[in-house]
């Protein structure tokens, strides 16, 4: 009985010790547990993580108010916050396309985004319900090697890229929320059918990626002559080395295709959050004149989609891309989802 | 035995089953129709030819490498044998992942099953060298010298007597390698080699924990049991120790001869530049071409503080849950015990990816406060890295004694100081070797930090993968480089462990 006791006090002893180290390794990854801290938010980011922390840094620098990040993709992130529920530890939702965002607001997660946030953002760049709103724009394209495709031989249309001419000839990265955007935005513009059989099509053809940045690298080096991307990869790269893109030419489709698609993405607030004012406040400062400036001058080469602040000047005007309407509350994630995986895409 | 003791076991193996149950209540909650819909798919043929052709090819390219290097360095008197016995294992110090992004570096268009295969078998043929080094370094000459005397040939002693005192190190090491292939995510996102595992999580993206991806991690599972049987057989249960007393000999090694030595050192040589030569150099090119920009001093040092407590926390915690198990196998015998372990080996052969999306479930739906907690993170880890912690525990009580501690006791310790200061101090080394070794799987971790770790956490693997992922491969580098150098002390505790280990 003795043993028994020694053993016993033995272990709780080791227990403590491990409690006192994990306490450690707590402080450590700071703010892990005080997310309740009055003076920090937390936003579920599925924007390029590099942008969404300047617009947190800048944010911090002018208000005071922390910004904890927890970074995922646009579905993961959105599909994670209809599962915790009122429960949720997100005070705001930041995506890089809208589906995700509707997907949020019809499980009835989000507060209503306030009137002066809404009135930095012209109607077309968000959802008429105005339970969130527009941050950012990017525009499809097709990213084509100047080597090996001549200008005559491009797609017309999106649509092409499903005829076995194609096969092998393109790339794209279905697992990527962009591209799960562009497939929902076809969705809404040719209804099921057509799309279904796009993707039978795209599944026949398409050499998959790993992001929309691994795409354009293999279409650079020549692994394969084109790729379905967005258009801001490439002029980011641009403007720094040029490494990945230098053999990279974009095409635009224009006349209103659905690989002219203009995705806007999303910002909003949760309706369970304990700090709704600060999370307003930070939806304000990215939709308003100095967040929408890091779009404008900084190094993410995305659209702004704010009032009175055009677009870096190096990109093709949004105005002049000839994008198809569709109203971003309208595209469906989970039937996305759904029909890519039955087309053996995920 | 200790009734406490028993309990914490019992109750350690029951939450090592979560992933295992959870897996299983959701295939049965789906229904057929829909789980069927889902697993009897093109996508799913797809990937089971991948994942299994895989494991097919590498595996056996595994233990060819592994036993012939281990050959080379105990057996023979290849020039500079010492330092290249502990050369093949530094391959251990170098995550698979950054072994991939390395490789990707130096020839872009790698991919597809050979791409798989390379990386694989660069990064984990040291799973088999090292229980073949440490199995040959003890192996008693006396056996193939009456082989020879028979008149057998060199090669036939080889492979009829060498070769199958290997098997327990084989087969063990070849399980290890399957299972790792199996788990295995970054490294072939590198190179768009599709498995389970690397399926799994774009569902996962694609759904947060949603039906498609549990239905995949039940194929996964199905497949890592298929191993723990497959390897169980070919175990055999021959014995394999000396009978009787006196000791083994110790080995003459091999001259080579000039004719030889230039093509063993050619093999070598080869086999450490393709797998530590080419993730260093090209860590450091990245470095170079990357200037004093990529070192965010801040971001890399609360990475490497963030990696540190949990690898230390990670450690402490497995090798406390794994003592009850160590104890009560070495100490009360019997099928109680062999239970126990069964029961560990099953469940931890599951990759991060199940496990995660399980714990992920339980804490949102159960037990919410815990959700997104460091608890839930330590909680995976313990349930992925218990058998590296037990195996050595196991070990270090073995080495220890009862009688001394009940010598300790007559002389007037009481039964608590008396295992403190005696038995727990015998097993400290052993120990501590399990915690290392754990503390290495925390650190290479991916897949089960991402998805669990609370919000705001940023370890080493984490910063390097979201790093890569957008193809800014120069300031991936620090994070690469930091986990070579703290891996680099726990591979070589592993290698040193290993021949006391194997001596058992």
């Amino acid at each position: 009985m003795r043993m028994r006791i020694g053993l016993m006090s033995g272990v709780a002893l080791a227990t403590a010790a491990v409690l006192t180290v994990a306490g450690c390794s707590d402080s450590g990854s700071d703010n892990a547990t005080d997310s309740g801290a009055a003076n920090q938010i937390t936003v579920y980011n599925a924007q390029h993580e590099s942008l969404t922390q300047e617009w947190a840094d800048a944010f911090t620098a002018e208000t005071g108010i922390e910004v904890e990040l927890r970074n995922g993709s646009d579905t993961e992130l959105g599909n994670q916050l209809v599962a915790e529920g009122d429960q949720s530890p997100a005070d705001v939702f930041l995506t890089e396309n809208s589906p995700a965002m509707t997907l949020v607001e019809n499980a009835g997660l989000f507060t209503d985004v306030n009137q002066d946030v809404l009135d930095q953002v012209p109607s077309q760049y968000r959802p008429s319900s105005g339970k969130w709103t527009g941050i950012a724009a990017r525009s499809t394209v097709f990213a084509y090697n100047k080597d090996q495709l001549p200008q005559d031989q491009l797609p017309k249309s999106l649509l092409d890229l499903q005829d076995p001419a194609w096969k092998d000839r393109w790339a794209a990265s279905p697992s990527g929320a962009d591209f799960q955007a562009i497939v929902s935005a076809l969705l809404e513009l040719k209804g099921e059918d057509a799309t279904r059989q796009w993707l039978a099509g795209m599944k026949d053809n398409v050499r998959t990626y790993k992001g929309n940045g691994a795409v354009m690298k293999a279409v650079n080096a020549g692994e394969i002559p084109g790729g379905v991307i967005y258009h801001y990869y490439w002029f980011g790269d641009q403007a720094k080395t040029g490494e990945n893109s230098n053999n990279v030419a974009l095409h635009y489709f224009k006349n209103e295709d659905p690989g002219a698609f203009v995705s806007v993405s999303g910002g909003g607030v949760l309706k369970s959050s304990t700090k709704q004012d600060a999370a307003q406040q930070f939806l304000k400062f990215v939709t308003g004149q100095k967040g929408q400036d890091v779009l404008q001058t900084g190094t993410s080469f995305e659209y702004t989609v704010g009032n009175g602040v055009p677009a870096n000047p190096k990109l093709v005007p949004l105005a002049e891309l000839q994008a198809p309407q569709v109203d971003p509350a309208k595209l469906n994630s989970p039937q996305v989802t759904e029909l890519m995986t039955e087309a053996g895409l995920l | 035995m200790p009734l406490p003791l028993a309990v914490a076991a019992v109750i350690v193996v029951a939450a090592s089953f979560i992933p295992l149950g959870y897996v299983i209540a959701a295939s049965i909650a789906t229904g057929w129709d829909t789980a069927s819909a889902l697993l009897f798919r093109p996508r799913v043929r797809q990937l089971l030819s991948n994942t299994v052709l895989l494991v097919v090819v590498t595996v056996p390219i595994c233990v060819i490498v592994g036993v012939l290097a281990a050959w080379l360095v105990e057996r023979t008197r290849a020039p500079g044998a010492k330092v290249w016995a502990v050369l093949l294992a530094a391959p251990l110090a170098v995550p698979a992942f950054v072994n991939s992004y390395s490789w990707v570096t130096a020839i872009p268009s790698l991919g597809g099953l050979s791409g798989g295969v390379l990386i694989a078998t660069l990064s984990y043929f040291p799973l088999v060298y090292i229980p073949a080094a440490a199995t040959l370094r003890r192996l008693d000459p006396a056996v193939e010298e009456s082989a020879r005397a028979l008149g057998l040939g060199p090669w036939a002693v080889f492979f009829r007597v060498v070769v199958p005192q290997l098997r327990l190190a084989i087969a063990g090491g070849a399980l290890l390698v399957s299972l790792h292939l199996l788990a295995e995510y970054g490294a072939f996102v590198f190179i768009r080699f599709d498995t389970f595992t690397t399926a799994i999580f774009e569902q996962y993206q694609s759904t947060f924990n949603g039906t498609a991806a549990t239905m995949l991690a039940g194929v996964l599972v199905l497949l890592c049991l298929t191993l723990l049987v497959i390897e169980s057989v070919v175990r055999g249960s021959a014995r394999y120790a000396r009978i009787g007393s006196g000791a083994a000999r110790r080995v003459v090694p091999a001259e080579l001869g000039w004719r030889y030595s230039p093509i063993v050192l050619a093999f070598l040589g080869v086999l450490i530049a393709a797998s530590v030569g080419v993730p260093v150099v090209s860590v450091l090119r990245w470095l170079v071409i990357g200037g004093s920009a990529v070192w965010e001093w801040d971001a890399v040092a609360s990475a490497l503080v963030q990696t540190l407590g949990f690898g230390i926390a990670g450690a402490v915690v497995t090798c406390v849950l794994a003592f009850p198990i160590a104890w009560i196998s070495i100490r009360h015998t019997g099928r109680f015990s062999r239970f126990l372990e069964g029961g560990t080996y099953i469940s931890s052969s599951l990759p991060g990816i199940v496990v995660a999306l399980a714990l992920v479930t339980v804490s949102i739906r159960y037990l919410h406060p815990l959700y997104q907690s460091v608890a839930v993170v330590i909680a995976g880890y313990a349930l992925l890295f218990l058998p590296r912690a037990l195996v050595n525990l196991r070990a270090g009580l073995a080495q220890a004694p009862v009688g001394l501690e009940e010598t300790a006791q007559s002389l007037g310790l009481s039964p608590l100081s008396a295992f403190f200061r005696v038995t727990l101090r015998l097993a400290a080394p052993a120990t501590a070797a399990g915690g290392a070794l754990v503390f290495l799987g925390v650190v290479n971790e991916l897949t089960a930090t991402l998805l669990l770790a609370p919000t705001g956490t940023r370890t080493l693997s984490m910063r390097f993968w979201s790093l890569s992922s957008e193809i800014d491969y120069a300031g991936a580098a620090p994070y690469a480089l930091i986990m070579i150098v703290l891996s680099l002390p726990m591979t070589y505790v592993l290698f040193s462990q290993s021949k006391k280990v194997a001596g058992l």
